[in-house]
């Protein structure tokens, strides 16, 4: 009898790993940042290519970082979301521009709202590299010290806002 | 008929236009090599089974040129790792270093086959210390076998 059980019992344990590699995501990357200074930036702004911003001038205060597009379609699903969060005014979000013509950006912000603080401006997708940016959006968030203390790969979800963003930044901003 | 060569003509003037497009070449042959077999040891984020080398995504373009970039300043291959890991952590490397983290991904492949040859070892010591009999395919295994032989 245990011959044929020893198989079996093989097979079930070969199964379970499978059943839970299904639910693991490959595209989730841990990023390699978090806890990490975010890397230093010097950028035009959207609005205005005349200005530039830093990211040191961004040290003293919680703040989070958005990348998005308007070639990209998730972005164009979770901006609602952000227009909402940025209501509450928890915590200032600074938008970051990748890979975009500055025309179409201002038209995106123009038709669907803007959440943005300030928007950077990355046409050739130099600040996304540094930020090991691979799929828009993502998002960070990034303590009074200028540390990465959070990133979100992909369109935010209001359960990652409530139960991950907002507790955090509360908690940094606490 | 002048129609038709006018839009033949826009369709070899817009080849034309793409053309201006292409990717870079290289300037020096020897940088690009060197390049190439960097990026050839690195994972494509986007299209996560394809190298740098290999991808057409965006980002693998821009990470080409990156390289080419860092290679010009003078850079050595291990800092250019080094850049691409600190970015997008060891998933990047197609050869990853080992250590705690990376530990049952190097070994493991070893520990199942010395499992394996252990399992073989037992079932053929427990074999062999089974009468020959056991071997012999005439032999009845039951009752019923005994019955349907007579």
């Amino acid at each position: 009898m245990m011959r044929f059980l020893w198989p079996l019992a093989l097979f079930l344990v070969l199964a379970g790993f499978l059943f839970f590699g299904l639910r693991l995501d490959p595209r989730e990357v841990p990023s390699p940042l978090i806890d990490k200074p975010a890397p230093a930036f010097s950028a035009t702004l959207l609005a205005d290519p005349g200005r530039r911003m830093t990211r040191d001038e961004m040290v003293g205060k919680v703040w989070m970082l958005n990348v998005w597009a308007s070639w990209c379609a998730p972005c164009r699903d979770e901006h609602p979301l952000l227009v909402d969060f940025a209501k509450k005014g928890l915590v200032p979000i600074y938008g970051l521009n990748y890979k975009d013509q500055r025309s179409a950006g201002i038209g995106f912000l123009r038709s669907f709202g803007n959440p943005f603080t300030e928007t950077l401006s990355d046409p050739d997708g130099r600040i996304g590299i540094d930020y090991g940016v691979y799929g828009v959006p993502e998002t960070y968030v990034i303590d009074r010290g200028g540390v990465i203390r959070y990133k979100h790969i992909g369109p935010l979800t209001p359960e990652v806002l409530a139960e991950k963003i907002e507790p955090l930044v509360r908690r940094l901003n606490g | 008929m002048a129609e038709r060569w006018l839009l033949a003509l826009l369709l070899v003037l817009a080849g034309a236009a793409f053309a201006k497009e292409a990717a870079p070449l290289a300037t020096d042959p020897a940088l690009e090599a060197r390049m190439m077999t960097i990026a050839g040891e690195l994972r494509c984020l986007v299209c996560q089974n394809q190298t740098i080398a290999d991808s057409h995504a965006d980002l693998a373009v821009d990470l080409r040129q990156q390289i080419r970039e860092m290679l010009q300043r003078g850079m050595s291959d291990e800092q250019i790792r080094s850049y691409m890991t600190e970015r997008y952590g060891d998933f990047v490397l197609y050869k990853p270093p080992f250590k705690a983290t990376t530990a049952l991904l190097w070994v493991g492949p070893g520990l199942l086959l010395a499992g394996a040859l252990g399992a073989l070892l037992l079932v053929l010591s427990r074999r062999q210390r089974l009468g020959a009999d056991a071997f012999d395919p005439d032999t009845p295994d039951d009752a019923d076998e005994l019955a349907a032989n007579r």
